[in-house]
């Protein structure tokens, strides 16, 4: 048990301050956390309206809702680039990330709050120049794959800059908390103390750091092919397509992991608090983390298994990939086990936890199929990849932030939502999220291709039960939407500032937490997992 | 097992189908094992009541050490057999006949060792292994016949190659995997497997005689049209409903005038189309990007002439 718990002495909450100076010159990280949250749930929205506006034209095989192909196309690249770029990627990190590693660890602020506040501008940056892309939106896919993206007629550069921008945000924020880890911990965190958001945070944060220049080079390089007519990826002009592919995997395949490990912190906490029990496995859980981003740095060439690789390339790379699935089903095991024996209560946080473990080990062994080289051959570029990819995406990642949401809601904004609603919510993106994606693995194994705005027809019941399922999904995220939004305007306040019974330390001091989070800094002398010691 | 894997057509197949059995086996016998034992836990060790005991277990080396051991030799099997197939489709039999494949935005050619063209569909013999030999003329495409569970992307400015034996006399789809434009979806195409008497009978044809003429001989120019109209790949540009896809739509075009590139104007009529088919950036209609390409050479006098019939019932 953490001893820092405070005396309740008159706190004014970091909320107090009102008024639009107070919030775009704040360096408070709870509040930099909320300018995060809205930004990226905005983005969230409008990538997940596009889904709906691709899956509804999807019901049919001919083009019937956009009024040409080139629709579509902008469509599938906005869904993507917002949903990776400017929501998932910084998602959890930035959001959760900021609100919750100073409390977790006993300090009063991140190492460099005007930094943080820095890479917050900077990310607006970002989002102001693709808002304005969004005006002439480009059809190449998030993935702006080489001679396409130079050739295509419409506005790639805008669209990339604004990627490009971003990678500095990201850069900043990561350095930030690897400096905030190892230099403000509390007397008493010790490393093996410290919570398991923290070391996927910490995970997380060098991934943010050596990866995302390499991207910033790559599109800054697509953007002088496309300026200047230099000739780096387009063959035409003397290029490689070939090498954009490298570079930008290099990348967005450790990118994946900086997506869904902080997700992997997340689950890691609610799941001991419902189940009053320690985490199972704390070190292998830890040092999985790290074993995940370490060869997440070595994979990337199983994107371009069928690219024209060399044979030992692939098989290297097939090898490499089989490794990650190690560390992963590992931590899948321990949050399993961590149920044993516990006394579980099913709060609404507590679901979208269990439904995490659930749906990403879906997501987890749908992967092995794209590891082994023949298999994905066949799968490669078609819809299982879609439903894979979103069984980890929205499966691992998305649960694990709803679940944030739900948990440290009255934490982080001192308000109560409603419990049922919450849970009904949950129910039916539960059951949407499978019914949409769940036949796409079957597409995929009968061959349907992905990014296909309209399809041969014997693919029409499969696309039409995925469409009928985003409907459901869609409700279910509208009207969880709703339920955490409506408290924020009414008056109230939960009754405890640790109604769940958490160890953890950002739920000794009250809800909403002070400006200064903890009167004095807490020293901390045992685990934060320790429920239920005698 | 056909109905969640498509039909298999070629030698490849049956190796790649053992291994996705197997991952599949293997992956519901964990999915099962977590899901059941999570909903076992959920329901026996549900909270009754506030002072539940709880079990103080922190870790356990040996049962962690087991289940890391049991994926990881799973894993190693799984890799192994993934690699040796894949060694098998990237090499082709010596004897392995050549074809070369050009994929461009939005169509398919194919030229065979004879100096046969075709467009839009691949002719092999069944039994026979074949080799193809890929480029593409524009941005990056892939080649995909699921029931022949072989993909390989096809780049600009570099070969790829790609190798099977089909086993089964049939028309099989060919998709475009890798997406490549306006057109992607629509650029599909056909792998017309015959039995080697009538692959002999197709060799000997002249040079626009193919499957589809064979098929097809009592039927108007119209109608014949009609068929030309999605075998060569108008499709993918030209709608035939009035919508605007990348070219100009077919509907009410013969006819129309057409405001030009240059400023001045040309009523669409039969010379007109067959320029336009053959040439098609002589006279471009105002608005629309140079992106046709010629098929001189690809479709023969007769069968334009099909088309333009085929664009004029279009009203």
């Amino acid at each position: 048990m953490a001893n820092g718990v405070m005396t309740q002495t008159q706190h004014i909450p970091f909320l107090a301050q009102k008024g639009l100076k107070s919030w775009i010159l704040t360096t408070d990280h709870k509040r930099i956390g909320i300018l995060y949250l809205i930004t990226i749930s905005f983005f969230f929205l409008i990538a997940g309206l596009t889904a709906l506006g691709m899956r509804y034209e999807l019901m049919t095989p001919e083009l019937d809702f956009f009024r040409n192909p080139t629709e579509y196309n902008v469509a599938f690249t906005l869904h993507g680039s917002l949903m990776v770029f400017f929501f998932i990627v910084p998602g959890i990190a930035a959001s959760f990330g900021n609100f919750l590693i100073p409390l977790m660890i006993g300090a009063r602020d991140v190492a460099f709050p005007r930094i943080n506040l820095l890479s917050f501008w900077i990310y607006l940056v970002g989002t102001a120049i693709l808002l304005y892309a969004l005006m002439q939106p480009a059809d190449t896919g998030w993935t702006f794959y080489t001679p396409y993206s130079i050739q295509t007629g419409t506005k790639v550069i805008m669209i990339t800059l604004g990627v490009f921008v971003l990678g500095f945000s990201s850069i900043l924020t990561g350095m930030n908390f690897i400096v905030t880890i190892h230099k403000l911990r509390a007397p008493g965190m010790t490393w093996s103390r410290l919570p398991l958001f923290i070391w996927a945070s910490y995970a997380t944060a060098i991934l943010q750091l050596l990866a995302t220049p390499v991207v910033g080079i790559t599109l800054l390089l697509l953007i002088a092919e496309r300026a200047f007519d230099i000739g780096f990826f387009d063959p035409a002009k003397g290029g490689d397509p070939i090498l954009f592919q490298n570079f930008f995997w290099f990348y967005s395949h450790p990118a994946v992991y900086i997506m869904v490990i902080p997700a992997f912190g997340i689950i890691s906490e609610i799941i001991p608090v419902f189940a009053r029990k320690p985490i199972f496995g704390y070190k292998a859980i830890a040092y999985s983390s790290f074993a995940i981003a370490i060869i997440s740095f070595f994979v990337w060439l199983h994107h371009m298994f069928v690219s024209g690789i060399s044979e030992t390339a692939a098989a290297i790379f097939s090898f490499l990939t089989m490794l990650v699935a190690i560390p992963t089903a590992v931590k899948v095991f321990n949050w399993t086990a961590t149920l044993y024996k516990g006394s579980i209560e099913f709060h609404s946080s507590m679901l979208y936890a269990l439904s995490f473990i659930v749906l990403f080990t879906i997501g987890g062994l749908t992967g092995v199929y794209l590891g082994a080289l023949a298999v994905d051959v066949h799968l490669h570029d078609t819809y299982f990849i879609v439903a894979h990819m979103h069984y980890v995406m929205i499966g691992g990642t998305v649960m694990g932030f709803f679940g944030a949401l739900h948990f440290w809601y009255q934490k982080w904004f001192g308000k109560v939502f409603n419990e049922l609603i919450a849970k009904i919510s949950w129910f039916l993106v539960f059951a949407g999220f499978n019914v949409t994606f769940f036949p796409q693995f079957f597409m995929g194994f009968q061959g349907m291709p992905r990014r296909y705005a309209t399809y041969p027809v014997e693919y029409e019941s499969y696309h039409a039960l995925s469409t009928y399922g985003s409907w459901i999904l869609g409700v279910g995220v509208l009207i969880m939407t709703v339920n955490l939004i409506l408290p924020l305007m009414k008056k109230g306040q939960p009754e405890s500032p640790n109604p769940y019974g958490s160890l953890s330390l950002e739920w000794q001091v009250p809800s909403p937490p002070p400006h200064e989070n903890f009167d004095e800094i807490p020293t901390v002398t045992d685990w934060t997992y320790a429920y239920g010691k005698k | 097992m056909s109905t969640w894997i498509p039909e298999s057509a070629s030698n490849l197949a049956a190796s790649v189908d053992n291994i996705t059995l197997f991952v599949t086996i293997i992956s519901i016998f964990f999915f099962v094992l977590i899901s059941a034992v999570l909903v076992g836990f959920s329901i026996k060790y549900r909270r009754k009541s506030e002072d539940q005991e709880t079990a103080y277990i922190t870790h356990n080396p040996i049962i962690e050490t087991i289940w890391t051991i049991i994926p990881t030799i799973l894993l190693m099997v799984i890799f192994a057999w993934g690699w040796i197939a894949f060694k098998e489709l990237r090499n082709p039999p010596a004897e392995a006949i050549e074809v070369n494949v050009v994929a461009k935005q939005w169509l398919w050619e194919f030229e065979y060792f004879t100096g046969k063209k075709s467009l839009n569909e691949l002719f092999v013999q069944q039994n026979k292994p074949v080799r193809l030999i890929m480029r593409s003329d524009d941005v990056i495409h892939s080649f995909f016949v699921p029931q022949f569970r072989v993909k390989q992307d096809i780049l600009p400015g570099n070969y790829t190659q790609l190798w099977f034996t089909p086993t089964k006399v049939g028309t099989f789809d060919l998709l475009c995997a890798e997406y490549c434009g306006s057109g992607h979806s629509k650029m599909l195409a056909k792998v017309n497997v015959l039995s080697p008497e009538s692959f002999v009978r197709w060799e000997k044809g002249d040079e626009f005689e193919d499957g589809a003429v064979m098929t097809a001989t009592n039927i108007s120019p119209a109608e014949r049209g009609k068929d030309l109209y999605s075998q060569r790949g108008c499709l993918a540009c030209h709608s035939i409903d009035g919508k605007e896809v990348i070219g100009p739509t077919f509907k009410n075009l013969y006819g129309k005038m057409e405001n030009l590139e240059d400023g001045s104007s040309v009523q669409v009529d039969e010379n007109y189309l067959r320029e336009s088919i053959y040439e098609p950036q002589a006279k471009m209609v105002k608005g629309y990007p140079p992106n046709m390409p010629s098929f001189k050479g690809i479709l023969s006098e007769e069968e334009v002439t099909a088309l333009i019939e085929y664009i004029k019932t279009l009203k």
